[in-house]
């Protein structure tokens, strides 16, 4: 298995945003990390059928995709971590107020179906179009639309209402959320 | 590898459909939508980090061994 150094560095340049997609779906950085290198290391087995000069990185978020799946499928609980403290392990911190956003907007989004969360992410943040992201998770583009539309809406419903009503103990942080609503 | 377009995370947006048929939910307003989307990326931003170490290890060593050491679960 001798891969040759422009694909080795493609596939690493993939890891930082693959890693992303693993933290988002699975809530905790260490099974994010296993996974990661589970995918590597199915990639390189599989390497042979990787078509040079397709999208690498579509290719190795398809087998973690898969992989995650099938690990769900055994497990069956997802959300191991939903207090937040999954947050702590990040190298990078946020700041004090993107930091109560950040965990505001990982709830909600922890709360939405994973079909719709990784639609969401794919296409909102990992940079996939809709059709790569029906290739990623094997379904047809209108179907990743609905998803994302949903997941969407959903969301909005879950951070107004937070925002509003629900948004936990602290009425400082609250304060400042509300502030910074309103720029 | 001209085709590379999405190698790079962040390019999409995703932006409030103005003129969208069927409406999705009247409660949810634009500004509500275009928050998630920038929600979404600093979200995910937050996640990415620098390649870990352990990963250019682990590609490092696998391309120094023969072919045949694949972890079988």
């Amino acid at each position: 298995m001798t891969i040759s150094p422009s694909l080795r560095d493609t596939m690493l340049g993939a890891v930082p945003s693959l890693r992303a997609f693993a933290i988002s779906l699975c809530g905790n950085v260490d099974r994010a990390d296993d996974l990661v290198q589970e995918t590597l290391l199915r990639a390189l087995a599989n390497i042979n059928s990787f078509q040079p000069g397709t999208n690498m990185s579509a290719w190795l978020f398809t087998i973690l995709r898969n992989l995650f799946r099938s690990e769900y499928r055994k497990r069956r609980r997802e959300v191991e971590d939903s207090d937040g403290s999954y947050a702590e392990t990040l190298k990078s911190q946020p700041e004090q107020t993107s930091r109560v956003e950040f965990e505001e907007f990982r709830t909600a989004l922890a709360k939405l179906p994973s079909d719709q969360r990784e639609a969401l992410i794919l296409v909102g943040a990992s940079g996939f179009s809709y059709e790569e992201a029906a290739e990623i998770c094997g379904c047809a583009v209108g179907t990743i639309k609905s998803r994302v539309n949903r997941a969407r809406t959903r969301l909005g419903q879950l951070l107004s209402i937070e925002s509003l009503n629900d948004f936990g103990p602290d009425h400082t942080m609250r304060a400042v959320l509300a502030g910074n609503d309103r720029p | 590898m001209s085709d590379r377009k999405s190698d790079k995370p962040g390019p999409m947006d995703i932006r409030p459909t103005p003129t969208k048929r069927g409406k999705t939910n009247p409660g949810l307003g634009r500004e509500i939508q275009s928050k998630i989307g920038q929600q979404l990326r600093s979200y995910y931003d937050g996640l990415l980090e620098p390649t870990p170490d352990r990963f250019v290890e682990l590609l490092r060593e696998l391309d120094k061994k023969p072919s045949g050491t694949e972890s079988s679960e």
